[in-house]
């Protein structure tokens, strides 16, 4: 059990809960948090500088909705980190594409990258309207990285969707090593895959699934047809595995373990 | 050297994916038996699609293993359509599991499921985990493992076996009246009753409070009930619970299993502990001189 250290408003319905531990994470792997009595969940990372890290979270469910209920100095159960991470290279160029939360462990692999390799980063981020991006001032104050923006409204940047600007980053960044690197709704993943297939580029896809214990055992996120488990193998896939996954952009299991169509 | 036959359905080795732990699409199941099983048993099925418990359903550490998932499964239906498309990519034995609020409902559904090209069908009477919504498991009865067992054999030509549970004192005598009723095989055990408390949060960890112990601390109790129902009843025994290692799948043999079954292993030593199972009996195998499982079937009985 870990104390709430702080809650910082990212925007008007997105918080960062804060916890002094030193959680030892990469980007891309996630945590499972517990409120007793409540239910116990998987959570991607979006900080973690080896003294603290921060969950940044939406209320969506019973559990997140709960959460936001708690104040600092409440207690909640963490355990992880757990799954696999995008990788940090050097002498590469990342464009990270991020929908949603997905702006979370995409951030953090942005400011490890900034800070450990010479690697250049477009971070790319969407949403509907401009004051709902998350991380566009936390990503912009880092060396070597452009922040790119998308809204469906056109309130900031591009108007549309952000893998609308995709191709055209990947022509800019003449000959360098690419890698996509994308986390957030699944149709906007399935469209970066299909760009870095298209223009035979590095990818790498964070792939969300039902999960009961986050641990390997239970089978509830394994995919189709090779049966990988995304708590294990995944949730971070490279672009041959991500090929391979018959049911990415297309179906995903329920905690039944019935199949939902996209 | 391993190659075991149960109920004249072959198998390549009598490692078995236990019920519950991971099995709960085709796709899984065939990764299993890449990974080295012999067979592999569904998760279990129920007529209607069910969630399950709230997490936490699961926690281990190094001694055991415990559980109260709620018997989440996707529904008949859904659970027919896992298992066919599993026969057609893979060949190897599947074994299929079901459970039931009533004797009428298991052998209903056991008619539904007969439609799936199952080898060997479980009734899972011993969930332990679910007895506020179905009370006391039907594996602490003689006479609702009775009923259950003829009435499920009335209605299905695919060969039946028992979950029992080692909750219960006389699992022998339990076996016996099972067998009695017309049981093909006995799958012993499902897990123990148990409960883990965490001392910061001041109550039970799993939501349902109490689960299904599993892991190390399960393997001597699985043993003795293995060996107390091998003298008991003549129907083969699928023995579960706790194997870890080649070692211990061999100690099931001995007290008399013809099928291991392995589950929480998957935890401590990966998705791949069935391979790892297979070398470590091979190995043992060829130490001892024992050139086939046939030879050390049952053999720690009889002795003074």
């Amino acid at each position: 059990m870990l104390s709430i250290k702080k809650i910082t408003d990212e925007n008007p319905f997105v918080k960062t809960f804060w916890f002094n531990y030193n959680l030892n994470s990469q980007p891309g792997q996630f945590v499972m948090l517990w409120i007793p009595g409540i239910d116990q969940k998987p959570f991607s990372i979006a900080y973690d500088d080896s003294a603290e890290f921060g969950l940044t979270i939406f209320a969506v469910g019973s559990l997140s909705k709960k959460l936001f209920e708690l104040r600092v100095g409440d207690r909640v159960g963490i355990s992880g980190p757990y799954g696999t991470a995008f990788s940090i290279q050097n002498d590469t160029h990342y464009i990270t594409v991020a929908g949603g939360y997905g702006a979370g462990p995409l951030g953090l692999l942005t400011e490890r990258l900034a800070a450990t390799t010479n690697s250049t980063v477009d971070f790319c981020v969407g949403a509907r309207s401009a004051d709902l991006l998350l991380f566009k001032d936390r990503m912009a104050k880092l060396p070597h990285t452009t922040v790119q923006v998308a809204t469906n409204d056109g309130s900031a940047g591009h108007t549309g969707f952000i893998t609308d600007i995709l191709s055209g980053l990947i022509q800019k960044s003449h000959g360098k090593k690419i890698i996509l690197a994308t986390c957030g709704p699944e149709l906007m993943e399935k469209k970066v895959l299909d760009c870095a297939n298209k223009n035979n580029v590095d990818c790498e896809v964070s792939i969300e699934r039902f999960m009961k214990c986050g641990f390997g055992v239970c089978g509830q996120c394994c995919v189709d047809p090779l049966g990988l488990r995304m708590c294990m193998e995944g949730p971070v896939v490279n672009r041959a595995t991500a090929n391979s996954i018959s049911e990415f952009g297309n179906y995903h299991r329920d905690k039944s373990g019935a199949k939902i169509y996209y | 050297m391993l190659k075991t036959s149960c109920l004249n359905i072959p198998f390549a080795n009598p490692l078995v994916l236990a019920s519950g732990i991971l099995g709960v699409t085709a796709a899984s199941m065939h990764k299993i038996i890449r990974d080295g099983a012999g067979g592999v048993t569904v998760k279990s099925i129920s007529k209607a699609p069910r969630t399950g418990h709230p997490n936490p359903t699961m926690m281990g550490n190094d001694t055991y293993f415990l559980n109260a998932v709620g018997l989440s499964n996707p529904g008949i239906e859904n659970g027919i359509a896992e298992l066919i498309q599993f026969k057609k990519i893979c060949p190897a034995p599947l074994i299929g599991s079901i459970f039931a609020g009533t004797a009428d409902e298991f052998a209903e559904l056991a008619e539904l499921i007969a439609v799936a090209p199952i080898d060997i069908l479980e009734l899972d009477l011993s969930c332990p985990n679910v007895g506020r919504e179905f009370g006391e498991p039907f594996a602490y009865s003689a006479s609702a493992i009775g009923r259950i067992t003829r009435e499920t054999k009335a209605k299905v030509k695919v060969p039946i076996s028992i979950k029992l549970s080692p909750n219960a004192w006389n699992i022998a005598e339990l076996a016996k009246m099972a067998e009695a009723a017309g049981a093909d095989a006995i799958t012993a055990v499902n897990t123990v009753s148990g409960m883990a408390i965490d001392v910061r949060a001041r109550r039970p960890i799993l939501h349902n409070k109490q689960g299904g112990v599993s892991g190390p601390a399960l393997f001597p109790i699985a043993l003795k009930c293995v060996y107390d129902i091998y003298e008991a009843v003549k129907i083969p025994i699928i023995g579960t619970g706790g194997v870890m290692t080649g070692e211990d799948a061999l100690k099931m043999i001995m007290a008399g299993a013809t099928l291991v079954g392995v589950g929480s292993a998957v935890y401590y030593r990966g998705a791949d502990v069935f391979g790892k199972i297979v070398a470590e009996m091979t190995e043992i195998m060829k130490q001892e001189n024992i050139g086939s499982l046939d030879e050390i079937r049952g053999v720690a009985h009889g002795i003074m």
